[in-house]
């Protein structure tokens, strides 16, 4: 994996709560065996008119917004389904960040096995950011993920919490995976300890 | 402090500690051993690819099991007892898992098979849903095993590669909530009900990062399949996992099962599950209590299962709500229900009844509908589902004539799947069309782009589908027990 440290980034903002992860990767596209491929179909749905011609009101369709790595949303983004197609969308769609006052829990674990931060800020913060993000669409942010920082226009720093675990395997490119492998004895320990209750191989 | 001088534990301490492959250390969060993995077709290729191109083995193949429910079609059996599968993208994607499965030695309940169902209907049919285990699966719906009283919660598809290849996961340690439902409830007032009366309560993030333990009289009352029902609906509050406490409902459920401990083992399980209930004296950071004697049917108006309210209330009216993002949202949603404030859903016209998902699709489930359909007909402008939630439940209703009784009232009786709860089989809503669901979503466009639901109990959905709108079930005549 690579890598996050430090970005900078345009904002565009979605002020809505909720969003849930059937809007920002509709069921349909789940079909695929791939996590690539993804960012066109993502917000689908708000995106595209039934024949596929994109909404010029959408926000994401705007070309002042085109550029946008930072996604702004309302309150408890990514509720709903445990797809990690959501982050593979928003990642595939160029995002590199969502910030919100609150995550759903699997989507934010999801989001940082990809290297998406989800930044979660105080309402204030949001709304700021919100305001900022409609009035001038070249609005930048940076992150700093080494210092749990968000610097907004004004200079003004914000922190974010962040699971150190998972801050570290950013930092350093490395997946939880290789960490879990690393544990090998003491997962073998455990179920030594721990004889099996089922054996889904054993014919019923 | 506890004889033993510990500190009281919840049900959930008692399952969380028990599995701790190691605390926390060094920054890590708990490595937590993982007892039963549940594997289906849409959320598992990437990891298969994951472990191929590292090449990994699956560590536990005997401590998983894959079956095939949310792509396939639901549609009845060609003359040769074969559901085709004529969506291309589908049918490669259920090619993949039997790849994997049969490359990682994996059991696979195919599409069609005699145990093949929702992959959260069959755990617990077969046995393998038992009391304090960790159970895990790509899926937010997992928490429904919790009513047994194991610890069981969705993960994502890198997770999924995880708990593959290490049969274990890292967590941080959820808060603990308590949902207390006290008294009975009233005729025509279903498990659903509840849950959807707990989420309109503490809304659709209310209980992001806890694990909520539902307890009290009515909850108690509930059979092993309403439980279900109710847990399953934790994730749409924002839980973690939803538990209950196993007693004597849950052990004379999973007794004689095909997966079940048998003789000796089974002693010895029963005496274990008995120490799982919370010691007294245990405390959770956050307690919610409602008196089942206030519960009435429940339906839903808006896009997410938050947005719920009694049967017989009025469609809230966002001028009314003092926070701006909450009118902004409950603006948003009534514009796509192409509801009014203070219109009753009484009586609103709906296209499609669906009776299915994981939330809702057991044979108790069927049981009620079917008890509402008996001798009566579907509105002719309602189109009406019934999907069981696997083989053995579809068998099990047919072999009681469960059947016939929808068939006879003009319903569709269809295969085992997730069927339109999501909507990605074929089986979904046209644009602006209604439908009352037993399912779990209302999001936009969960059931199909541009279709608008109504979530409900399989009562209320019943009612509805013989009506051709929105109806109370306890108005219906002879329905008053």
């Amino acid at each position: 994996m690579e890598p996050v440290t430090a970005f900078s980034g345009q904002i565009v903002a979605m002020p809505i709560n909720d969003i849930d992860t059937d809007q920002i990767i509709p069921a349909r596209f789940l079909k695929t065996t791939d996590s690539a491929g993804l960012g066109k179909n993502l917000f689908a749905d708000w995106r595209y008119e039934v024949d596929g011609t994109p909404r010029a009101d959408f926000v994401l369709n705007q070309p002042r917004h085109a550029h946008a790595t930072v996604l702004v949303a309302g309150d408890n983004f990514g509720c709903g389904s445990s797809r990690e197609h959501a982050p593979w969308a928003l990642r595939g769609a160029g995002f590199r960040a969502v910030v919100s006052t609150s995550f759903a829990d699997i989507f934010r674990n999801n989001a940082l096995q990809n290297g998406l931060l989800p930044l979660q800020v105080d309402e204030e913060t949001q709304q700021q950011l919100i305001s900022l993000a409609q009035e001038d669409a070249g609005t930048t942010v940076a992150v700093d993920l080494e210092t749990q920082t968000l610097t907004l226009p004004d200079g003004r720093d914000v922190g974010f919490p962040i699971d150190g675990f998972a801050r570290h395997c950013l930092l350093n490119g490395i997946d939880q995976l290789g960490f879990l492998q690393s544990l090998e004895d003491d997962i073998f320990a455990w179920e030594e300890s721990h004889p099996a209750r089922v054996n889904t191989l054993a014919s019923a | 402090m506890s004889e033993n001088g510990q500190r009281p534990r919840t049900l959930f301490d008692k399952v969380w500690d028990s599995h701790v492959v190691r605390p926390p250390a060094n920054g890590a969060p708990t490595v937590l051993y993982i007892d039963l993995h549940l594997v289906h077709e849409v959320t598992s290729p990437q990891a298969f690819t994951t472990l191929r191109e590292r090449g990994l083995k699956v560590r536990r193949p005997d401590r998983t099991l894959a079956t095939m429910d949310h792509s396939t079609p639901t549609t009845p059996r060609n003359e040769l007892g074969i559901i085709l599968v004529p969506d291309a993208m589908a049918a490669a994607q259920l090619e993949v898992m039997r790849r994997n499965c049969e490359d990682f030695d994996i059991p696979l309940y195919e599409l069609g098979s005699e145990n093949q169902g929702i992959v959260h209907v069959i755990g617990p049919e077969q046995g393998l849903t038992q009391p304090g285990m960790t159970i895990v699966c790509g899926d937010s719906h997992t928490s429904t095993h919790g009513a047994f009283g194991a610890l069981a919660f969705g993960i994502g598809t890198s997770e999924v590669g995880h708990v593959l290849a290490t049969q274990s996961l890292l967590q941080e340690r959820p808060g603990s909530m308590a949902v207390r439902v006290d008294g009975r409830l009233q005729a025509g007032v279903t498990a659903k009900d509840i849950i959807l009366a707990v989420i309109a309560e503490i809304g659709i993030g209310g209980g992001t990062g806890h694990v909520i333990e539902y307890m009290g009289e009515a909850i108690r009352s509930l059979g092993m399949e309403g439980r279900m029902t109710v847990c399953n609906m934790s994730i749409e509050g924002g839980a973690r996992a939803g538990m209950v406490a196993p007693d004597d409902t849950t052990i004379d459920y999973i007794n004689g099962r095909p997966y079940a401990p048998r003789g000796e083992t089974w002693d010895a399980a029963v005496a274990a599950w008995r120490q799982l209930p919370g010691d007294e004296g245990a405390t959770y950071d956050r307690e919610v209590v409602l008196d089942a004697a206030d519960l009435t049917p429940m339906i839903t108006y808006g896009t997410n299962p938050g947005m719920g309210m009694r049967i017989t209330e009025r469609v809230p009216d966002p001028d009314r709500l003092g926070d701006l993002t909450a009118k902004l949202a409950l603006d948003k949603a009534l514009n796509y229900m192409g509801l009014q404030p203070g219109q009753s859903l009484l009586g609103k016209a709906v296209d499609v009844v669906f009776v299915g998902s994981c939330t809702n699709s057991r044979i108790s489930d069927l049981r009620e509908a079917a008890r509402i359909m008996r001798g009566r007909k579907v509105a002719d402008s309602v189109r009406m589902m019934v999907v069981p939630g696997s083989q053995q439940v579809k068998r099990q209703a047919e072999a009681e004539g469960l059947d016939e009784v929808f068939r006879a009232a003009g319903a569709e009786w269809r295969e085992a799947g997730c069927s339109m709860c999501i909507a990605m089989n074929g089986d979904q809503l046209q644009p602006g069309q209604y439908a009352v669901s037993t399912s779990n979503r209302n999001f936009e466009g969960r059931q199909g782009k541009g279709g608008r639901s109504f979530l409900a109990s399989p009562l209320t959905a019943a009612a509805s589908a013989i009506k051709g709108a929105i109806t109370d079930v306890r108005s219906l005549q002879g329905e008053h027990a």
